[in-house]
């Protein structure tokens, strides 16, 4: 073998180390560190391995939020209409979480069988539902309209009046 | 008014002139006919004027609040004020869709004035490709995502635009984003022109560098002010969250990086032809992928609101059919295109050969991390989701030695596979920096994280080995290229980067405590005090202003206004968070809610030297701007021509 062809060779099977090197770690990462989503009703069947962190999706159940008042833990029930799980947070909630809407957290069951969210997304506007959930409540045979959802086609007179601010 | 009107039919004229600017550019000089050719500058001109004028009659009917026109309604407002009026115009898939289609007509525009002294055939298949994509673009817009469609009968009033797009960053970061997208664009077509020609050279590079280094700069400053704008207005505290709609922004500049750098050996040394080309047909692959992912709703994003299934079907037969063709076409034609000369193991090209290895694998880490959701959806496996536990390790591997092979890459040099004399200069500055990064870490900060020292150390090697050359030539009093200015400033602004990156990483402090006006909470050696909390008013929303007093060591540093919003129209709340920096330290509060017995909850976060990324983003944008003006890259016509006759082109017929 020619000097030169000999480090081409070196150098060829050098990147496929690298190459190799990477994927392997990248996969392991992956692996190691990918989030299943589960709705209330794989919860209650027990198809959520024990202690995996993952992703809890559905609607929090109307009047279910509850707070001590002056603390930042907050308890609600996430339910997918056949099944309950209660919820237990103890962060800022993000802006469009609220009551009767769509919610994804992130966290784990304790031995309660409570969901200990360390992340509550609510990364959507209130007129639109986080895809997946939206999906589960589909396949339980629950369409979800959201409250105040109207076509383009009827655009309701939009209240500029001070009066009628959010929330409601 | 007839405005939608009129911009709907101008957008149809810019349709054909689309498909003849299309047709002749790339059939034209394929079959000789150079009346054909010639054609190609006027339909680019006309179709300039046609889609300016479908963006201007959009801009004019949101200005105006024409509440017929169904895209207005849906985005506007009657209490929406003049400028987010114009920034509505993009708030939206098919708005986006028109400014994306806009841009390209000014790139277009401007490569076909940079053109006209490049050899005709060749200009005009750049044109004919850059017409294609348009014409695709056209095509989509108008068959399913119209913004001029009417609404009958008109609404009395607007659902108004997503309050969180109502901010000044956000306004101008789409264009700035979609300017970077689009502008690889050019160089995918001068890709496609070197393909449909058969020959590719140096000269070739020379011509396509500006223009994909002045896309680059517009994608890293369009990034940043997205990051920077998620950072204030998002209040999730952070200013990266490998998010799917950032990542569909980031791969693109990874690949166009990887670009830019390969495009330098081909210039300077004629090899990598066909890599180069696959890396243009990738980054702006990448870019298409981009728009698409992020406006379909295909992805889960504040960013994707209006989801749209029936898109998909033509967005998919839209990448298929470029991509496809782009790399169908490669496979024809990169046997042509085969490099003469080798090189060395320890040259500058073999430095920047592992450059582009590394930053390819970074790019597949983060395409596999967002595409896997997707992909396990498609194929009916259980729901997944990947995020920053997967992301931070997996791309920071590939990342670590790449910037380690920056120092090396800017010491080594072109054809000589030796480092030479640069060996002491670069184990010196290495040794320089290892000190400097302890003494940071230790003495400035307090105490590293395992990869703190690491990160500083990459990053003061960087800013050592870029300043050698530039320093060494003031001193013997030799002139400084433009591209060499350019580089050293991308360079330190890559540097300024990592710096800010290592600190954030190392030293973030942020908690979520409860506080009742009158309280004072004690994080990272400042005091706040949570003054009081007052009523506030704006012109389309009403809500509450907290007043917080930041001090340290009793002294008081500033005062902050962190407010929670009501939009009256869209009904949504909204934090917008107090933001001020003390000491390169970026300070954020964010008011979360009322939890009763008279207290809130308050977010508080100190994170060093987080401004650094944002400014590094625009530093390393400024490097391109100026890299990209170097004369060398002023075409004279001559030297075109004479290019031509050298390269020994022989035209079809």
């Amino acid at each position: 073998m020619t000097p030169a062809r000999k480090r081409r060779l070196i150098l060829v099977l050098g990147i496929l180390a690298g190459v190799g090197i990477a994927g392997a770690l990248a996969l392991t990462a992956f692996k190691k560190n990918v989030m299943f989503f589960y709705d209330p009703s794989q919860v209650a069947a027990g198809q959520v391995p024990q202690g995996e962190r993952f992703r809890l999706g559905g609607m929090v159940e109307k009047g279910s939020v509850q707070r001590t008042p002056g603390s930042l833990e907050v308890r609600f029930v996430v339910t997918d209409f056949q099944h309950d799980l209660p919820v237990k947070y103890d962060k800022v909630l993000p802006d469009l979480f609220r009551e009767g809407q769509g919610v994804v957290a992130h966290g784990r069951l304790d031995q309660d069988g409570i969901f200990i969210a360390d992340e509550v997304l609510a990364k959507h506007d209130e007129k639109y539902m986080p895809p997946e959930v939206a999906k589960s409540l589909k396949n339980k045979g629950q369409a979800y309209v959201p409250e105040g959802t109207s076509k383009p086609d009827a655009l309701t007179p939009a209240q500029p009046a001070k009066s009628a601010p959010a929330g409601t | 008014m007839m405005l939608p009107e009129l911009g709907h039919f101008a957008l149809i004229l810019a349709l054909l002139l689309a498909a003849l600017q299309a047709f002749f550019g790339i059939a034209g000089p394929q079959l000789g006919k150079d009346r054909w050719v010639a054609a190609v500058t006027p339909a680019v001109a006309g179709q300039f004027v046609m889609v300016a004028t479908a963006i201007g009659c959009l801009i004019a009917s949101f200005v105006n609040l024409d509440f017929s026109v169904r895209y207005i309604a849906e985005n506007a407002n009657s209490a929406l004020p003049l400028g987010y009026r114009i920034a509505a115009v993009w708030g939206a898939h098919e708005g986006s869709l028109l400014l994306w289609i806009f841009l390209l007509a000014c790139w277009t525009l401007a490569v076909a004035i940079g053109v006209a002294k490049l050899p005709k055939r060749f200009g005009a298949r750049v044109l004919g490709v850059l017409g294609f994509v348009s014409f695709a673009f056209l095509l989509f817009t108008l068959a399913t995502s119209n913004p001029f469609l009417r609404l009958d009968p008109a609404a009395p009033d607007g659902r108004d635009l997503n309050p969180l797009l109502q901010d000044p960053a956000l306004a101008i970061h789409p264009p700035m984003l979609y300017t970077g997208y689009v502008g690889f664009a050019v160089a995918f077509a001068f890709a496609g022109a070197a393909m449909l020609e058969g020959k590719l050279d140096q000269t070739w590079a020379r011509w396509t560098r500006p223009w994909t280094t002045t896309a680059w700069a517009f994608l890293s400053m369009g990034i940043a002010l997205g990051s920077w704008w998620a950072y204030y207005e998002l209040g999730w505290g952070g200013y990266w969250f490998w998010d799917p709609v950032e990542n569909a922004s980031f791969m693109p500049w990874l690949a166009g990086t990887a670009l830019i750098h390969s495009l330098a050996v081909t210039d300077k040394r004629g090899l990598f032809k066909s890599w180069t080309l696959l890396l243009a047909i990738l980054a702006f692959s990448l870019s298409l992928l981009g728009t698409f992912l992020v406006r379909s709703g295909v992805i889960v994003s504040v960013h994707s609101f209006a989801a749209d299934p029936t898109r998909g079907i033509f967005i998919l037969a839209f990448l298929v059919i470029i991509i496809g063709g782009a790399l169908t076409l490669y496979a024809w034609r990169a046997p042509l295109l085969k490099s003469q000369a080798g090189f060395e193991f320890l040259s500058r090209e073999s430095f920047l050969l592992f450059n582009n290895i590394l930053l390819v694998i970074a790019l597949a880490v983060v395409f596999g991390g967002t595409m896997a959701p997707l992909i396990a959806d498609a194929l009916h496996m259980p729901t997944l989701s990947v995020g920053t536990p997967y992301f931070n390790p997996s791309f920071t591997t590939p990342i670590l030695p790449l910037l380690a092979l920056v120092s090396l890459g800017i010491m080594s040099s072109f054809k000589r596979g030796r480092l030479g004399e640069h060996r002491r200069t670069l184990l010196v500055t290495l040794g320089i920096s290892v000190v400097l990064a302890l003494a940071v870490s230790f003495g400035v900060f307090g105490g590293p994280r395992i990869l703190t020292p690491v990160g500083f150390t990459l990053a003061f090697w960087i800013v050592l080995t870029s300043l050698v050359d530039p320093i060494d030539r003031w001193r013997r009093k030799l002139s400084i290229s433009r591209s060499i200015i350019g580089m050293t400033v991308a360079h330190l602004g890559l540097a300024l980067f990592v710096i800010g990156i290592t600190a954030v990483e190392s030293y973030t402090n942020e908690h979520d405590i409860a506080l009742a006006p009158g309280q004072t909470a004690k994080q990272g050696g400042y005091e706040f005090r949570f003054a009081k909390l007052e009523p506030a008013e704006g012109p389309n929303y009403s809500g509450v202003r907290a007043q917080f007093i930041v001090s340290r060591d009793g002294a008081p540093v500033f005062t902050l206004n962190p407010e929670k919003r009501q939009y009256w129209v869209q009904r949504s709340v909204q934090t917008e968070a107090g933001i001020g920096t003390h000491h390169g330290t970026n300070i954020l509060i964010a008011l979360g809610e009322d939890l009763g017995a008279n207290k809130w909850s308050v977010r508080l976060q100190l994170r060093p030297l987080v401004n650094y990324v944002w400014v590094a983003a625009f530093v390393m944008a400024l490097g391109g701007g100026i890299a990209a003006s170097d004369r060398r890259y002023r075409i004279a016509r001559s030297e075109a021509s004479e290019a031509v006759s050298a390269g020994g082109v022989v035209e079809a017929k």
